[in-house]
């Protein structure tokens, strides 16, 4: 790598950094766009409750203080990875965040399996066979995919796997190491369902990609050289229409990150998004803003990551 | 002759012959015939809609499709097909407010930054990349919790979350067009800044951000359909997709029409601007149509 790349790499972490000091400011704020003062959240508003006691609170709270001492305070403990307390469990929100943790990350890895798996042959095919019936067909299909409402999916699979053909097991959710074979059967509708859209993005990425290094020189050398059609296009043309391909699934992370809440709650899986609906429902906002900076952070950390995976498997680029 | 064979050009090009180059576009027409339903529903929901969607009647519950009503009904024996109608009028306001919303205030922020540049671009551009820092469905589930349920909020939360996106296209757009002629003669000849943006760029700008709109008004109705699944979007009994959607949960399994309808209207409506979206994207990008140099298998 060179020094341009060096220096687009340090420049891209520090402008994350500064990004990520923003996102904590707007997690802070969210807070304080909640009607009424927490105080009233935890005590109710019609809660009769002296002054001393409200002040006592909001001294406890470090509400007495002005915001932007609120902020340092809160900022130095996130940075130690203090989150704040859940109101309804006592529990630290980041033991509960990591209790939660395993499901999501599950359901989003092969939410991304089935995405790839469906997204790149299909683009291939489509790729290759342009104009044809079949890639048109697998045109509208990418358009439906990218239309389903998730949570409609979702509902739709259990009517029929799981009500009427009875080919799935209820919906109670069990640990990957507790029974293997029950987890993925039970992981395999919300996996489906979470990584339609992505599929079809990447279907169209792919489609896209292939095309335009299928008119590139090299392809047709390779043809000219007498190579079978089915090695130009998997050893040669693929393999660097792949590159933006694999760079889209960093992105898709983010896309399934989204989607997780709705998911979660559609299949009853006890990962962070239902977590953080639970949380919205009991009104328990410190786990409500610990969840969400945490998944703005995995979100800006992925896509730093993918940004510096494509700088290294892309020699071509220069910055 | 202002257009070519395929695609146009667009310094002569109509808005009339440009609407005919448009609706030439398969996916366009197909998208669009779609759209005009639904809003053909949502203005004429009054007079097409067989009853009226709040209306119960305990006698007809949870009924399946029949000729009385073709898409069933709910368990207070509420009429699907009336709620499904009216539902669009809610599920496009909210898009299409929430989308004009996010075009106006980021389009307004995208035009001060890409003309000012310097430090006015800096702050605006990382001021918008904090919001690009959380996934959509994600930010408009906090927002709107944090908000409050009900149809404003909603709108507000999902105008929020595009609002960056209108921002930098905008700014992409004025950074170009501020280094053309027009903009430099405009600039010597002592008119006022506010005009040269408004009046000139302005103009010049706004065909990138229609192709966004559409993209985003899609979006915007599979969010807004969320947030009211998850109960944090349009409140029960207002007829809303997504809340019949969350309504007919509980009956999936002796009810199922309750889900797949509402379900089917979100879908469509979805796709209706998908099409579009992906057609203006056709038409206006010339390259998209390029055959390949490679023999086709098929």
């Amino acid at each position: 790598m060179g020094s341009n790349v060096w220096q687009y790499l340090v420049r891209r972490i520090l402008s994350t950094l500064l990004t990520l000091f923003g996102v904590s400011i707007l997690v802070f704020l969210m807070l304080q766009l909640i009607p009424g003062t927490v105080v009233e959240q935890i005590m109710g508003i019609d809660a009769m409750v002296t002054k001393e006691t409200v002040d006592s609170l909001r001294a406890f709270f470090g509400l007495d203080q002005p915001i932007h001492i609120q902020y340092l305070h809160w900022i130095r403990d996130v940075t130690r990875g203090n989150l704040g307390i859940s109101w309804r469990t006592g529990k630290t929100v980041m033991e509960l965040i990591v209790d939660h943790l395993p499901v999501t990350a599950e359901l989003t890895f092969l939410a991304l399996i089935v995405a790839f798996l469906i997204g790149v042959p299909a683009g291939v095919l489509s790729a290759t066979r342009t104009n044809t019936l079949l890639d048109n067909v697998t045109r509208v299909v990418s358009l439906l995919g990218l239309s389903l409402p998730v949570f409609w999916q979702g509902t739709m699979l259990i009517l029929i796997f799981t009500l009427m053909l009875r080919w799935m097991p209820p919906l109670e959710y069990v640990g990957f190491f507790e029974n293997p074979l029950r987890n993925l059967l039970l992981m395999a509708l919300p996996s489906i369902c979470l990584g339609t859209a992505s599929a079809a993005m990447i279907m169209r990425m792919t489609r896209a990609c292939l095309l335009e290094v299928l008119g590139q020189e090299y392809v047709r050398t390779a043809r000219a050289k007498g190579l079978r059609e089915r090695l130009v296009i998997y050893r040669h043309a693929l393999r660097n229409a792949m590159i933006p391909v694999v760079t889209v699934a960093g992105v898709q992370v983010g896309y399934l990150l989204g989607g997780i809440v709705v998911i979660e709650e559609v299949f009853t899986l006890p990962g962070v998004g239902r977590l953080v609906l639970s949380a919205i429902f009991n009104r328990d906002y410190p786990l409500v803003q610990g969840a969400v900076l945490f998944i703005a952070i995995i979100f800006m950390l992925t896509n730093l990551l993918v940004d510096l995976l494509y700088s290294v498997i892309d020699p071509r680029i220069k910055y | 002759m202002p257009t070519e064979k395929k695609g146009f050009s667009r310094e002569t090009t109509t808005w009339r012959e440009l609407v005919k180059i448009f609706l030439r576009n398969k996916l366009i027409l197909t998208g669009f015939i779609i759209f005009l339903i639904m809003l053909f529903q949502t203005v004429g929901a009054n007079w097409i809609s067989p009853y009226k969607p709040l209306k119960q009647n305990y006698q007809e519950t949870l009924q399946a499709p029949n000729w009385k009503h073709p898409f069933g009904t709910d368990r207070f024996g509420r009429d699907i097909l009336s709620r499904e109608i009216y539902g669009a009028r809610i599920s496009l306001r909210v898009a299409v407010i929430s989308i004009s919303m996010a075009c106006l205030v980021g389009g307004f922020f995208g035009l001060i930054a890409g003309y000012a540049r310097g430090w006015t671009d800096l702050l605006i551009s990382r001021v918008m990349d904090i919001f690009f820092s959380f996934p959509a469905m994600f930010l408009a589930i906090a927002l709107a919790a944090m908000l409050g349920n009900g149809e404003g909020n909603a709108t507000l939360a999902i105008a929020i979350v595009y609002m960056p996106l209108f921002t930098r296209i905008i700014r992409g757009s004025v950074l170009a067009e501020r280094e053309q002629d027009y903009v430099t003669a405009s600039v010597a000849l002592g008119a006022r800044t506010a005009k040269i943006i408004f009046r000139h760029i302005l103009p010049n700008v706004i065909s990138p951000t229609v192709v966004q709109a559409a993209i985003c008004m899609s979006y915007a109705i599979l969010i807004e359909a969320a947030l009211s699944y998850l109960g944090l979007g349009i409140q029960p009994p207002t007829p809303s997709w997504g809340t019949m959607l969350n309504e007919g949960r509980t009956y999936l399994e002796i009810a199922p029409w309750m889900s797949i309808f509402p379900g089917l209207a979100i879908m469509l409506a979805v796709l209706a601007f998908n099409l579009m979206s992906d057609g203006f994207r056709d038409v206006l990008d010339p390259r998209s149509r390029r055959r390949p140099g490679a023999p086709s298998k098929g």
